[in-house]
């Protein structure tokens, strides 16, 4: 259909269309651009800047161990209680924030999509990514735990950069849905701080699954592909639980589908928001 | 000559109801609760219920550009220029027809996009670049250049929140003004900055076209068409109404512009305007300046309000009038306002009219319309204040200096004794 590399044929589009994916490699800078300007503006006007990448995961885990390990004594697999949040935390904050950022980052950007062509995809890409720099920060905290709390780590941390990578799927593959749907339908804006909340007291951040009654556990685990995810996280890093094969591959399994039915979603809608945002 | 731009029977149709930028839920869903699998299907659906009224945008527009050539696109506020544009940009999609853009595009639908006060000048520049489609490498090799080019070098690493409007607005030019696209898009933005950065620019779409690139530019400024553009597609109710050499078609369209009820599109209240004593030119300091506009009710207006104002080029608010309360008649209604004096430095400047009912903007009146008068009023006059146009303001007012010695007598401004 192309005469030169750069010929664009514009016509109507009806149906469902993947993804070009030669396209968004094309626009590889842009993203990397709108994760740094982010980053850049994040921590502006703030008196404790970058730090703050540090303090959320860290006071939300002090708030957790004073309440749910102390007062609450939820049990924690005998690990230290702070410890065992953290490790959950960092992965839930991930998804957390890439979520909500990535639900709003069309409606938000709406300026930029009414003006400017490039693939609309790389809007949620970009802010799911955003929390991968908060991420790398607050792990590095972990380390200092770990060493603190004498906790050696296990070779199988060296899974946590593919179980990053599978939480930050699951960010975008959720984010995708909702920014597309927020478009067309701002309920969403008010529906995704509470889906977050309920999300993630079915997710074991601050309780351990072995405190879900067994009967329950895989509907548990079915129902929610986040429980397969954290549990593998806190066994990449404490060894706790034992590897989860069958939760993490169903996990898996769902995230893949949510991220593939989320970018086909996305295309379809993309073609409407120059119009409607 | 390889065409650059083939444009064949492009549609773009809205819904009325998209007007409204976004739909509640609780609709969805109300209607869900009746027919339960419609709303499966309607959030997977691109268009909403079928008994909304379609708009057409665009409709059935077809034409060439060659490879180097620049083309004008013309017609009147809501004709479909931006929607074309928005169209061959990729922004938006049409809804019937096909175009075929051959080469790398660079779209200018808006200066400054992406733009973000925290971040200095530098950064801005690199993310704004990236936003036009340009490479870091492509930016960084010519950053000395944009800079220059918008006249800001000390402040580059300042945040352009510390930036004054125009500051911004010449850094957000240069940095678009430097994209190096085989085709550009260029949407009204050259109406931007003071008189000498609009040659600049002006000068640079130029030579853009002079390394054989082509340009498709929308614009209301007649002589800037002129100048820069061989041909012109003249656009009327997202129809083509006219294509041809770029100065005749001007000159057709300037003529239906000025035409008694030519301008007229169906519904609308002002339908055209010019001066009393004819055209859009004012040519003397001294007042009074009359202007004349004609309007077509089909509504009468009770105790309502009409707002003139006048806006330089620059977008700032030059002075405004309020005439209330006002009643008319439903039916075509002559209107004039005459102004004492007019005493603005020559230039373009834009005259917009408000039309309220029952009351005005303060006590809930009802617009009934908002229209920016074309031409724009042009004031052909000599320039009275100071040389320079950045120290010369807004106003052209003449003014004498006298000297005097302490008995009080005058004493020559330049000594003649030397």
């Amino acid at each position: 259909m192309s005469h030169t590399p750069h010929t664009h044929v514009i016509v109507p589009r009806s149906g469902w269309a993947p993804v070009e994916l030669g396209e968004l490699w094309e626009y590889r800078e842009l993203l990397y651009l709108l994760v740094w300007r982010e980053v850049k503006i994040r921590y502006k006007q703030t008196v404790l800047g970058v730090a703050w990448a540090v303090l959320q995961p860290v006071l939300t885990m002090v708030v957790f161990s004073v309440f749910f390990g102390q007062l609450g004594g939820l049990p924690s697999d005998g690990y230290p209680y702070p410890i065992f949040a953290y490790c959950a935390l960092l992965p839930w904050q991930l998804f957390a924030f890439g979520v909500g950022q990535a639900s709003e980052s069309i409606v938000l950007n709406q300026r930029m999509i009414t003006k400017v062509y490039f693939p609309r995809v790389i809007m949620p890409m970009a802010s799911v990514a955003v929390g991968l720099v908060d991420f790398a920060i607050a792990f590095l905290v972990l380390l200092l735990l770990m060493a603190w709390y004498r906790v050696a780590p296990s070779p199988a941390i060296l899974a946590v950069p593919v179980l990053t990578l599978i939480v930050t799927a699951a960010a975008l593959g959720t984010g995708l849905w909702l920014s597309a749907l927020n478009v067309t339908y701002r309920d969403v804006r008010h529906a995704v701080p509470f889906l977050i909340q309920v999300w993630f007291f079915a997710t074991p951040v601050a309780y351990a699954t072995s405190s879900v009654p067994p009967a329950w556990r895989v509907v548990y685990a079915l129902a929610n592909p986040m429980v397969g995810v954290i549990d593998s996280f806190r066994w990449a890093i404490l060894g706790a639980g034992g590897p989860p094969p069958a939760a993490l591959g169903v996990s898996v399994l769902a995230i893949a589908a949510m991220l593939v039915s989320g970018l086909f979603y996305f295309r379809r809608m993309e073609r409407r928001f120059a119009d409607v945002v | 000559m390889p065409s650059a731009i083939v444009v064949e029977r492009l549609g773009k149709r809205y819904r009325l109801g998209e007007r409204e930028p976004y739909g509640a839920l609780r609709d969805s869903i109300a209607r869900a609760a009746r027919a339960p699998w419609r709303l499966a299907r309607r959030i997977g659906r691109r268009e909403t219920s079928a008994s909304e009224p379609w708009v057409a945008a665009l409709d059935d527009v077809s034409f060439d550009v060659g490879e180097g050539e620049v083309v004008g696109i013309i017609g009147r506020n809501g004709s479909g220029k931006s929607t074309l544009l928005k169209i061959l940009s990729r922004i938006t999609e049409p809804s019937s027809g096909r175009a075929e853009v051959r080469g790398r595009v660079g779209s200018l639908l808006e200066v400054g996009t992406g733009f973000h006060p925290e971040l200095t000048g530098r950064e801005n520049v690199f993310v704004n670049g990236a936003i036009l489609g340009m490479r870091r490498r492509e930016i960084a090799r010519r950053f000395d250049e944009i800079i220059d080019f918008a006249d800001v070098d000390r402040f580059v690493d300042t945040p352009v929140k510390h930036y004054s409007s125009g500051m911004q607005m010449r850094l957000a030019f240069a940095v678009a003004a430097h994209l190096e696209p085989e085709i550009l898009l260029v949407d009204e933005v050259l109406a931007v900055g003071d008189i000498e950065f609009q040659k600049k620019c002006l000068g640079k779409i130029g030579a853009v076209s002079r390394d054989g690139r082509t340009v498709l530019l929308v614009s209301h400024q007649m002589n800037q068409l002129r100048r820069l553009c061989r041909r012109c597609v003249w656009l009327e109710a997202g129809r083509v109404h006219e294509i041809g050499p770029g100065g005749e078609t001007l000159a057709h369209y300037e003529r239906a512009l000025l035409a008694p009820d030519a301008t007229a599109v169906a519904g609308r209240v002002f339908r055209q305007w010019q001066l009393a004593e004819g055209g859009h030119i004012v040519r003397t300091v001294d007042g009074p300046v009359a202007v004349d506009l004609r309007l077509a009710l089909a509504e009468p207006i009770s105790r309502g309000h009409l707002g003139v104002s006048i806006y330089s080029e620059r977008e700032e608010l030059v002075a405004g009038w309020a005439f209330e309360p006002l009643d008319l008649e439903a039916g075509t209604r002559d209107v004039r306002i005459t102004l004492a004096s007019l005493p603005l430095r020559p230039g373009s400047y834009r005259l917009v009219f408000s039309l309220f009912d029952r009351g005005n903007n303060m006590t809930g009146g009802a617009l009934v319309e908002q229209w920016a008068a074309l031409p724009p009023l042009a004031l052909d006059v000599p320039p009275l204040s100071h040389p320079q146009d950045h120290w010369a303001g807004v106003l052209n007012v003449s003014a004498e200096l006298a000297l005097a010695d302490e008995a009080g007598a005058a004493v020559p401004i330049v000594s003649t004794s030397a």
